[in-house]
């Protein structure tokens, strides 16, 4: 990843981040508003996947690690909450809670062996787990090989919100989304994020300064592992399914197309990008693979002219970091 | 696709769908043809089946008869979520009444729990899976052309009843290769084969030479693939080039259709045999039905799934007439009261869990000095009667079998 991208929000650190708070005012207002015009299990599901890319870019726009597994923790919370609500019965919330707790597990375990290597080693160590993830869901017993786990109840959250109301369960997921965002922008900024930020721009000097950056480090992987797990769990949720797809690697290879086209490191441009990669693959759904390839188009566009992603180029153009 | 429709349409189908029971709903019968428009399966179902669709409406006479009908698609792109995200808008928001094709096991599975329940109804005809009428079987699906047990039985017990007792499986691993390998070898045991032995391939497999010399070795007189897709392609053409078949063993494809026997050429796909519903070569019906068919796409000949997609969709709107009302589980029971006859696949029936059932056939592709052009690929081999060709009806653990 070039350091360019990273410019932008250098001069963030001190200055008033009132406009961050107006961006985040105009988006919780759109989204509160959107479902009268857009239908709302298309919003549910760019949520889900805005959260996933904002949870992968804590680690990429903030720490500066490129995984390339990330498809493991949004499909294994899939499968842990789904299999959680259908066979064991759990209630919504827990069932969300158990496969978010298990892909924190598992970014304990993958983190720990991956944060020992840097740039292609670790995009390299964290693909090969994911796809030792992925044999695993295709093969265990309990995942429905590519069948997947289907028909997955919704259920009533914390005895009194009826999910299978598409109304209720969107202001759910918008609850889960904004708890995400916000922790994500808190981890940010606070030390620690100062921490990860200065292991971004330079380890070797963060390690002079004293800092354990191992320990950072996995600490940052094993957050975004919870987020992302915590999209996954809920998007099981709400279409009633968990499958293959989400597990598979093209899915990590979306992910970091969501966040580059967004911006890389801009606390909002995961989320404009996740919106613009999920409106195409549903509203572009009849050019069939012609959306994969209009999706590489604008990948080489986006790298080529506007490196910092939408929000990225957005936020420079207002000199102001979004 | 018309997802994006205007608000003021959403409303006008959110008041029709409550009061959809009595009568048609927004007066237009509204089909959704959700299949896989650009992967491995547009050739076998795609715009084909889209084409199959509107051909059924006309050969209705919707329009005569005054019921108004129209046809839309998407691509489902092979992600069950995909799938299931358009039947929820479409049937929320754009007032499709019925859901038809469907090809990929995995995607009709989301789709059947999606329709489950709602105002729509679903008439798969792509999908493989026993499960559709067996425990996950629904008073809104309709499960027109095929499906695992169908090809396994039809394949196994006529291969065995032909003399080819030995068998030995080249089986993709993972469940549903598993599964095809169980079943089929249960019915090759039953009908007096012998299983001499397996060997697994991993999912998409580039090179199965290691596989087939195991297969080859085995003596077997039947190597059956248990796989799909791109690995049984795979495994035809690689048994061709270590020359297999002209050594005297026979492959059995478990899921062939006439397109992929099209894109192997006969030269490669020769002598292998297999089990479908329905071939354009059958009679003088789905000789004329299949003209039709190809003048309006390209020139290329129906597979099975376009025939079921014609068939189904054509008995739906009997059964809609019928009932003047498009609710899903209402027509879908009128589909199950009233015989099934077309020119495709003739007079037939649907069961009680939804499973449509007619004659199934074994056939063997022909060798290339057999053929006397494009498209004249199978030579048939054995007609299974009806009652044959099918699971019986208790042996489904479909729940709605046991209520009824």
């Amino acid at each position: 990843m070039t350091t360019a991208a990273y410019q932008i929000d250098a001069p963030a650190k001190t200055t008033t981040l009132t406009h961050q708070y107006v961006a985040f005012g105009i988006m919780t207002a759109f989204f509160v508003v959107a479902p009268i015009f857009i239908y709302p299990v298309f919003l549910m599901q760019a949520l889900c996947f805005a959260l996933f890319a904002c949870a992968f870019n804590l680690l990429i726009g903030y720490v500066g690690l490129l995984s390339f597994g990330h498809a493991m923790f949004l499909g294994t919370a899939g499968y842990i909450s789904a299999h959680a609500a259908k066979v064991w019965g759990f209630p919504p919330e827990l069932a969300i809670l158990t496969g978010t707790a298990a892909s924190a597990l598992l970014g304990v375990l993958a983190g720990a062996l991956a944060i020992r290597r840097q740039g292609i080693y670790f995009a390299m160590i964290t693909l090969a787990l994911a796809q030792m993830i992925y044999f695993f869901a295709l093969q265990a017993p309990f995942t429905g090989g590519e069948d997947g786990i289907q028909a997955v109840p919704r259920g009533i959250m914390f005895g009194f919100l009826d999910l299978s109301n598409q109304m209720t369960l969107y202001w759910v997921v918008l609850a889960i989304f904004l708890f995400g965002f916000l922790l994500i922008y808190r981890i940010v900024h606070s030390p620690f994020g100062q921490v990860l930020k200065a292991i971004r721009e330079n380890e070797q000097r963060a390690t002079s300064l004293g800092y354990k950056t191992d320990h950072y480090k996995l600490i940052a992987f094993v957050l975004s592992a919870a987020l992302s797990g915590l999209a996954g769990a809920t998007k099981a949720i709400v279409f009633q399914l968990a499958s293959l797809t989400d597990v598979h690697w093209t899915m990590s290879g979306e992910v970091v197309l969501m966040t580059l086209l967004g911006g890389l490191g801009t606390i909002f441009g995961p989320v404009a990008g996740a919106f613009i990669i999920i409106a195409m693959q549903n509203y572009l759904a009849q050019f069939g693979q012609w959306v994969t390839i209009i999706q590489g188009l604008i990948f080489v566009v986006c790298v080529l002219a506007f490196r910092r992603g939408v929000i990225g180029e957005l936020g420079r153009y207002l000199k102001k970091p979004l | 696709m018309k997802l994006s429709r205007v608000l003021g349409l959403a409303a006008v189908t959110a008041f029709a769908a409550g009061t959809a029971s009595a009568q048609i709903s927004d007066n237009v019968v509204k089909i959704g043809v959700l299949n896989d428009q650009s992967g491995l399966y547009a050739d076998l179902s795609g715009q084909g089946s889209v084409v199959a669709a509107r051909m059924a409406a006309e050969d209705f006479g919707a329009e005569q008869k005054g019921i108004k009908v129209e046809v839309v698609f998407a691509d489902h792109q092979n992600k069950p979520d995909v799938g299931s995200s358009v039947t929820r808008q479409w049937i929320d928001r754009d007032g499709v009444d019925v859901i038809v094709d469907t090809p990929n096991s995995a995607v009709a599975l989301a789709v059947n729990e999606v329709v489950r329940g709602s105002r729509a109804a679903f008439l798969n005809s792509g999908a493989a899976s026993s499960d559709l009428t067996g425990p996950k079987c629904s008073p809104n699906t309709v499960h027109w052309t095929y499906d695992n047990w169908a090809l396994a039985n039809g394949t196994a017990r006529a291969i065995v009843q032909a003399g080819g007792k030995n068998w030995y499986f080249l089986t993709a691993d993972y469940a549903f290769g598993h599964d095809l390998e169980k079943q089929v070898s249960i019915v090759v045991e039953n009908s007096g084969g012998k299983v001499l032995g397996a060997v697994r391939h991993p999912l998409n497999t580039a090179d199965f030479s290691s596989f087939l010399l195991q297969a080859q070795s085995s003596g077997a007189q039947i190597i059956g693939l248990a796989n799909a897709g791109g690995d049984t392609i795979n495994s035809i053409k690689q048994a061709a080039e270590f020359g297999i078949v002209r050594g005297g063993q026979k492959l059995a494809g478990l899921l062939i259709f006439l397109t992929d026997i099209h894109a192997l050429s006969l030269d490669v796909a020769q002598g292998l045999q297999f089990t479908e519903a329905f071939y354009w070569d059958l009679n003088d019906s789905t000789r004329a039905w299949s003209e039709r068919f190809a003048q309006r796409h390209g020139g290329k000949k129906p597979t099975m799934v376009h025939a079921g997609v014609y068939g189904a969709v054509l008995h739906y709107l009997k059964a809609v007439e019928a009932l003047k009302s498009d609710d899903g589980a209402k027509v879908v029971a009128k589909m199950k009261e009233i015989p099934t006859e077309d020119p495709v696949f003739g007079k037939g029936q649907v069961r009680a869990d939804g499973r449509h059932v007619h004659p199934m056939y074994l056939f063997e592709a022909k060798a290339p000095s057999e053929s006397k052009g494009p498209w004249d690929y199978y030579k048939l081999i054995r007609t299974i009667p009806a009652e044959e060709a099918f699971r019986p009806l208790d042996q489904g653990n479909c729940p709605l079998v046991k209520k009824g």
